[in-house]
């Protein structure tokens, strides 16, 4: 069987619920071996958090730890007493990255931070994700991803004038700190094996909204070229790009977006059909899109057209006419389309307790390398045997480290 | 800094657009990765380059800052190297010109695959085929050729020619109901390129994997990141929450799950602080940091979950205590208690603010049609390898004598000729608009 991309990599894994765990869950996911080192007893938070089939709360069906967490193998350490200390040690000294999630110095205070870390193993990469980075007033600081999304990100301009800012949906920009933090990982495991030595990588889930491509660098460049604060714009404007039709827009069976406007205007009229009301090259100036009385007129057009058809009729003749657009669809629209099906986008795993689930698929396929889900999350301490008989630890040495509460 | 950057000696053939594709590059960039954007003085692609090479005044005022904010609102000789929306992902890379629509330009193009690494694109499926650009053929030129393509939807299927950004993306995954105000339909709000951002990432990571197996085996391989695909994972939880329970969530403005969460009013014009109270214990920090008022002691307010229920009057309460607070003061005060908390920062805020420059967020660099300024770096830093922007945005053709007459080799009379045919050339021909 062909090998995955990562396969020759060995990920040590301290992190917990969301941008930790998705990190190494994309390296493990593309073939990388990882061991989550979870506190005996209660493991990873993200256990305790929802959602739970029948939303009846238990520590091996969190839907976000199983979603998390695929393909790694669960060790239990109390990293508190000398013996866990050692043994996340000896691991340390056969991996090429160690990922961690905690409070910065946390690791420290373990006798796990780089610099102990370092001396078993100069070439490890250590990277280390956390609210606000390791340095700076901010460092200790709590946050949340609103707050994130809030500091770092593009919060203040989202949503309207008349009220507070909008948060995005869910815990995006969490992911998106572990998608980052996954590939600086790579990156400096490779700067290790080209000669280098290992490297502490910082990744503040901050300043992963503050260098996103998501609208702030560009709004922060206007503000450095210009003085120009982006504000939310008032209810019922066309947020965005400017001009029409752009915008979500409601429809027979709820709610169409469009990038219409401008450049993009004669793509819309072939949608329509070229409309009487809307023949004129007076329609086609930039002025026009300016216009708020032609917008008027345009929308008397549109709306009626709009009302009549259902999201997948709409974005049928809108694609046929090359109009940026799409439909808003729940999540039941995403799990009952059959061309994410045909494709593959949406993967199922078998969990001995969880059972049977649709878990999103992979992010990227590649060529030549598998994705796969090899194994779904694992319960808490289901590798500890396993893993210390692998560092060549007797099976009387593990009973007696059961017996002390250290896995 | 005794390390090399991890990705020195790749060299990147850049044809991506908009944001997605050239938010990839610019992470392969950042950790040393010689990127080369490939690009035509024949044709404009909006937006990628701003909305037209020549726009009118009228127009350059009409946009949105993220698009027209370029130094005193004036297009001046090459409005293309002007655009915020370019040039907030355009360092550290470099640009070449060549017309793929003329055999000779396929040639240099063909050149070019022969002494590279990696091809990135994000365009409708059929753009690379009317380019006549396919995998099986570059492979031909350069057997351990990687190519990463990344369309909206999937190189195959129903979808595969969809126009969409990044928003119209998200509408169809599912994010764009789960964002959105309680009470107002998903019409008042913003339109949001989180997709854009996710698949740049996921981009950077996909070439990373492909160069490591490339590493150990030498082979190449062609990759597929559909930008849709790529950002379900990222609806994690509401997605399990479908296949747990046939569940489709809807928006929770700005609360959370199982937290107390809002946006609040603070003193002075549209200034806000974020707040979230995980549990009991944050309750107690924060009824103290507010100076026990006697409204947090009301029988509603007992337990977390009757205070998760009268949320609404939590938030009005809350609200009184923070409408004449400093959003920044209001924060370190919350934040010296335990609390989380984060004053929403503007775009002014955010350059000016102390820990970013403490950890120096922002760094200064040129280039010759913009002038000097701060740009945000890389979303990480690495304490061995020195990443940093070694070079300002890229200008249109601004490195064509490099890879013509270094990296091709081609005699002053041959790039001549190219520029004569209308191959070479740092502004874009009379023609386009």
């Amino acid at each position: 069987m062909t090998q995955s991309a990562l396969s020759d990599i060995r990920v040590l894994d301290f992190t917990q619920y969301i941008a930790g765990p998705y990190c190494t869950k994309l390296l493990a996911d593309y073939g990388a071996e990882v061991v989550k080192v979870e506190r005996p007893g209660t493991g990873d938070g993200a256990r305790r958090i929802g959602p739970f089939p029948n939303d009846t709360p238990h520590p091996e069906k969190s839907g976000t730890f199983l979603h998390l967490n695929t393909n790694k193998r669960s060790l239990t350490l109390d990293l508190k007493t000398g013996e866990g200390r050692q043994i996340a040690l000896d691991l340390a000294a056969r991996s090429d990255a160690i990922v961690e999630s905690f409070r910065p110095g946390t690791m420290d205070g373990f006798g796990l931070g780089y610099e102990a870390l370092s001396a078993v193993n100069p070439s490890l990469v250590m990277t280390s994700i956390s609210n606000f980075g390791q340095t700076g007033p901010y460092r200790d600081w709590r946050g949340s991803e609103l707050i994130f999304y809030g500091m770092g990100g593009e919060l203040y301009s989202t949503g309207v004038s008349e009220k507070e800012p909008l948060k995005l949906g869910g815990t995006v920009g969490l992911y998106q700190a572990g998608t980052i933090a996954a590939y600086a990982t790579l990156g400096a495991i490779f700067a290790a094996r080209d000669g280098g030595s290992g490297q502490h990588v910082d990744i503040s889930i901050m300043e992963t909204q503050t260098g996103s491509i998501d609208r702030r660098m560009s709004m922060l460049l206007a503000y450095q070229y210009n003085g120009e604060i982006t504000e939310r714009t008032p209810l019922g404007s066309a947020t965005g790009s400017g001009g029409y039709p752009s915008g979500v827009y409601p429809c027979a069976d709820g709610f169409f977006q469009f990038t219409g406007g401008n450049n993009y205007f004669p793509r819309v009229l072939e949608m329509l059909g070229h409309p009487e009301e809307l023949s004129g090259d007076e329609w086609l100036t930039p002025e026009a899109q300016a216009d708020e009385d032609m917008q008027g007129l345009f929308d008397t057009v549109f709306y009626p057209w709009l009302l009549d058809r259902t999201k997948s009729e709409i974005w049928e003749v809108a694609q046929k006419s090359r109009v940026l657009s799409g439909p808003l669809n729940t999540m039941e629209d995403l799990h009952g389309d059959p061309i994410f099906h045909k494709r593959g986008a949406f993967a199922e795993a078998e969990h001995p307790e969880a059972e049977t689930l649709r878990y999103p698929g992979r992010p990227f396929i590649m060529g030549a390398t598998p994705w796969a889900i090899r194994q779904p999350a694992p319960l808490l301490g289901q590798h500890t045997d396993e893993i210390l008989s692998e560092l060549g630890i007797s099976d009387s040495q593990i009973g007696s480290f059961r017996e002390g509460g250290i896995v | 800094m005794s390390n090399r950057l991890p990705l020195e000696g790749v060299r990147v053939l850049d044809m991506t657009v908009v944001w997605a594709g050239p938010y990839c590059t610019t992470l392969l960039a950042d950790l040393g990765a010689e990127v080369i954007r490939v690009e035509s003085i024949q044709v404009f692609g909006p937006p990628t380059r701003g909305s037209s090479a020549r726009p009118t005044q009228f127009v350059i005022e009409n946009l949105p800052p993220f698009i027209g904010g370029m130094p005193n609102r004036e297009g001046g000789a090459r409005p293309w190297n002007r655009y915020p929306l370019f040039n907030a992902h355009a360092r550290n890379k470099l640009s070449m010109t060549v017309d793929l629509l003329r055999p000779e330009g396929k040639q240099i193009f063909n050149r070019m695959v022969a002494i590279s690494d990696v091809l990135v694109e994000n365009n409708p499926t059929e753009t690379m085929q009317k380019l006549g650009i396919s995998y099986d053929e570059l492979k031909q030129i350069n057997p351990a050729f990687i190519m990463l393509r990344m369309p909206a939807y999937g190189n195959t299927g129903p979808y595969q020619n969809h126009r969409s950004l990044g928003i119209h993306i998200e509408g169809v995954i599912g994010h764009s109901l789960l964002r959105g105000y309680t009470d107002l339909d998903p019409s008042a709000n913003t339109q949001v390129y989180m997709a854009d951002a996710a698949a740049g990432a996921g981009g950077a990571f996909a070439v990373a994997c492909a160069l490591n197996h490339r590493r150990r085996t030498g082979e190449g391989q062609l990759m597929e990141l559909s930008q849709a695909e790529n950002a379900v994972p990222y609806l994690g939880q509401a997605f399990m929450d479908y296949s747990m329970n046939g569940r489709s969530q809807t928006t929770l403005g700005n609360r959370h799950p199982t937290a107390l969460q809002g946006v609040y009013p603070c003193k002075g014009d549209d200034r806000w602080i974020a707040i979230t109270i995980f549990d009991d214990r944050d309750w107690e920090l924060f009824r103290e940091a507010v100076g026990n008022p006697d409204w947090a002691r009301e029988s509603q307010f007992t337990t977390h979950e009757s205070r998760r229920e009268n949320h609404d009057a939590l938030d009005s309460h809350i609200s009184e205590w923070t409408w004449d607070q400093d959003h920044r003061e209001a924060m370190s005060l919350l934040q010296s208690y335990g609390i989380a908390a984060g004053a929403v920062l503007d775009q002014r805020d955010e350059v000016e603010d102390p820990h970013l420059k403490a950890r120096a967020m922002f760094e200064e660099a040129s280039q010759s049609d913009v002038g000097t300024h701060m740009y945000p770096r890389a979303p990480f830093k690495m304490s061995e390898s020195d990443v940093r922007i070694q070079r300002g945005p890229v200008t249109l053709g601004q490195d064509n004598e490099y890879v013509y007459k270094t990296l091709l080799k081609l005699s002053d009379t041959e790039y001549d000729a190219l520029v004569e045919a209308g191959h070479i050339g740092d502004e874009y021909a009379e023609h386009v608009p």
